[in-house]
């Protein structure tokens, strides 16, 4: 079980991102938790600039912008590259 | 901030592709660029209508603007995404942390005009850049510039205008956002922050991850940021040009210079408060101040509004308000407005 948060106030691109990740774990059979979070303080609390951002097992792996849903799938299978 | 590899992108047939895809693009546009009359002319013909009928003459507008305004913006939108790639918000804030008031004002609004922002950003971005040794000054200069002095506005002006319209439009736009946040540092008002934010500013474990992008994934970028951008306010621009349009065919000649005009001393600031509760963004509005001016109204006063309605936009002020007290959110709109309105007359004197 992945532990999946997505990072952003309630924007559009915020909502999509969501969606992608489920989306995205759905196809590949992975399961996750997934948690929109939409408090400024948590949010600035993972160094994060510009959102959306997303956080997979308490990694930050992406912010700004959509990502490639090709690297969603990769963050979701093997975890963050460090 | 990407923190994974980037993914192999060094193929030369891919190379290839990009440099010949570039190249014949930059052709198209240039050769569409230079027909626009020629388009707006044959449409017209093929309509069967003249231009000497208030009709004919607003639908002539309508097809020469709509095709000028999006080829200038998709070429623009697309040179920006790829420039921004280079000027990750990160980035902006290791080149901004520790300066001090005056060079970091001035450095701050200027590289607020290539660093990418979405006002849904402003939070994390106005906390990311105090936590990390930016002055509160320095972080407003740079706050009232990413959005006023708008690479989408500039090209737009630039295309209509000419350069010098548009040089004046950022000199002004940059000043007003250097003294701005010079008289909000001044005022030492660090206290008037929401209290979570002072409680965070503490923190100073931020790096900057280097960007390794290959060539061809900042041109994708640049796609990306056409295709986000483009698709996000070409409805503001066909309904501008629309409205611009009618304008043009409809509206007698120096009608607008009776309350839009020069003389109008009072115009200014009643362009001013008029733009706060409008938004849209630089691209719907523009066809709009072009019909105007092209009946009488004056450039500044026109500029004014244009500035009021992109710099102090009630939905951010209302996200702003999350982190800032309300003092401190009255000070920031009440030093941009001044700004504006100073360049409003100046622009009205100049020119």
């Amino acid at each position: 079980m992945k532990d999946v948060k997505v990072l952003g106030p309630g924007c559009a691109r915020c909502k999509t991102l969501a969606e992608m990740v489920q989306q995205s774990a759905d196809q590949a059979g992975i399961a996750i938790k997934l948690e929109k979070i939409d408090d400024m303080a948590t949010i600035v609390g993972y160094g994060v600039m510009s959102t959306p951002g997303l956080v997979i097992d308490g990694k930050l792996v992406h912010a700004g912008g959509l990502p490639d849903a090709k690297k969603i799938a990769g963050w979701l299978q093997d975890g963050p590259a460090t | 901030m990407q923190i994974d590899a980037p993914h192999p992108a060094n193929d030369p047939q891919r190379s290839l592709r990009w440099a010949t895809g570039i190249a014949l693009a930059t052709i198209v546009w240039i050769a569409a660029y230079t027909h626009l009359t020629d388009f707006a002319d044959s449409v017209l013909r093929l309509l069967g209508l003249s231009r000497d009928t208030a009709f004919g003459e607003a639908l002539h507008f309508f097809f020469y603007d709509t095709p000028k305004v999006l080829l200038l913006l998709t070429g623009i939108v697309f040179v920006m995404g790829v420039v921004q790639t280079y000027f990750a918000p990160e980035r902006t804030r290791a080149l901004l942390s520790g300066r001090r008031a005056g060079v970091g004002n001035i450095l701050a609004a200027t590289l607020g005009i290539v660093t990418p922002f979405c006002s849904c950003s402003a939070v994390p971005l106005f906390i990311g850049f105090l936590s990390a040794g930016v002055p509160l000054g320095v972080t407003f200069s740079f706050l009232i510039s990413a959005p006023m002095v708008n690479e989408i506005a500039l090209a737009l002006l630039f295309g209509m205008f000419g350069w010098k319209v548009a040089a004046l439009y950022l000199g002004l736009g940059l000043l007003v956002a250097i003294v701005s946040g010079i008289v909000i540092g001044k005022l030492h008002m660090e206290c008037h922050l929401e209290d979570w934010v002072q409680a965070i500013q503490a923190r100073t474990d931020q790096h900057y991850e280097h960007d390794t992008m290959t060539w061809i994934e900042r041109g994708e970028a640049g796609l990306a940021h056409i295709r986000e951008i483009v698709a996000k306010v070409w409805p503001y621009i066909i309904a501008g040009i629309a409205l611009g349009a009618g304008i043009h065919g409809y509206v007698p000649q120096d009608f607008m210079a009776s309350f839009m005009g020069k003389d109008v001393w009072w115009a200014v600031p009643a362009a001013v408060v008029l733009g706060v509760p409008m938004y849209t963004n630089a691209a719907g509005i523009i066809p709009i101040v072009e019909a105007l001016i092209g009946k009488g109204a004056a450039l500044g006063t026109v500029l004014a509004f244009m500035m009021s309605v992109i710099a102090l936009s009630a939905p951010e002020m209302i996200i702003l308000r999350k982190a800032l007290k309300p003092r401190l959110i009255a000070t920031f709109a009440g030093v941009v407005a001044g700004g504006i309105l100073l360049v409003g007359y100046i622009f009205n004197l100049v020119l």
